[in-house]
């Protein structure tokens, strides 16, 4: 869902730059008040994590392949804030090296990948756990309807700015990149139940860390 | 050195990393939805090239340039991540 150069018009650019600034500016903030000695190490592997799987494209239908953000992931083990700096740094190296999204597209991708898919993911997780009860099955299912929500989310306000900069009308964009992201949604509901499973079969500690 | 589970953390992303000449050549979803609407053709050229589409420069062999790409970039985020942590919590 990264967004190339050239999708965008200058408002809406310029408007999500600032939109994620704040946002990213808040995290760093959050961070510096809440962030432990035990959360530095799961911060680095999130991000080689995210950055690895992000490079795994799945099939999806005919022709169309997706692949994890990772946002909801992140949220549910280090919290919304912590999150979306993983993201932010993520989505910066694949801007900068790799030239996946666009270098002015790069607050959009923050505020859809980074900012709406960790807090959508975090907050969902939440709201299954609070309705469920603890336990690992409520983690679970959270991290799935968590991880799949992130992306639906995410690609409403994704086709939400290329309306507004004159791309396809929203209309037409809305529900074709909704349409889409609802099956790989799933891929990433999949992918995260996956690794919450795997965390709480091993090191279930590490999701009793302060969420930051 | 006794292995920490974090060490088991970056091994395994590294462990993805490889598989990446496996991953779906397809459009993703923003890609699908792009060309058939019809603006796919309005995206612009980087202004730089570093490590382009995850294929390393200057390697023959695509799945091998794929996968040095892919480690590298797992690399960096893993540094990049821990870093920022560092910083970020010894402000406190």
């Amino acid at each position: 869902m990264h967004i190339p150069d050239g999708f965008l018009n200058a408002a809406t650019a310029a408007t999500t730059y600032i939109v994620s600034a704040g946002g990213v500016g808040y995290s760093i903030k959050e961070a510096n008040r809440k962030l432990g000695d035990r959360h530095v190490p799961l911060m680095g592997v999130m991000g080689a994590f995210i950055f690895a799987a992000q490079m795994l494209n799945f099939p999806v239908i005919g022709g169309t392949s997706g692949h994890l953000i990772g946002g909801a992931l992140a949220a549910i083990l280090l919290g919304p804030w912590a999150g979306t700096l993983i993201m932010t740094c993520v989505l910066i190296v694949q801007c900068l090296v790799f030239q996946d999204g666009g270098l002015t597209a790069l607050g959009a991708n923050v505020f859809n990948m980074g900012l709406v898919a960790c807090f959508v993911g975090y907050y969902l997780h939440q709201a299954v756990i609070s309705l469920m009860g603890e336990g690992r099955r409520s983690t679970l299912v959270g991290g799935f309807v968590g991880a799949w929500a992130s992306v639906f989310l995410a690609s409403i306000a994704c086709a939400i700015e290329l309306a507004v900069s004159g791309k396809s009308p929203l209309g037409v964009a809305l529900p074709a990149m909704a349409g889409v992201h609802t099956l790989i949604g799933i891929g990433e509901g999949l992918i995260t139940t996956a690794v919450l499973a795997f965390v709480t079969a091993t090191r279930a500690d590490l999701l009793e860390l302060q969420k930051v | 050195m006794k292995l920490k589970w974090w060490h088991v953390g970056l091994l395994i992303a590294l462990g993805l990393a490889i598989l990446s000449p496996l991953a779906s050549p397809w459009p993703d979803g923003l890609e699908r939805v792009a060309e058939n609407k019809g603006f796919i053709e309005t995206a612009l050229e980087p202004a730089f090239e570093i490590i382009p589409d995850y294929v390393f420069p200057g390697v023959g062999n695509e799945r091998l340039a794929t996968i040095l790409a892919g480690l590298v970039g797992t690399l960096i985020l893993f540094g990049i991540s821990y870093g920022v942590g560092t910083l970020l919590k010894a402000q406190r």
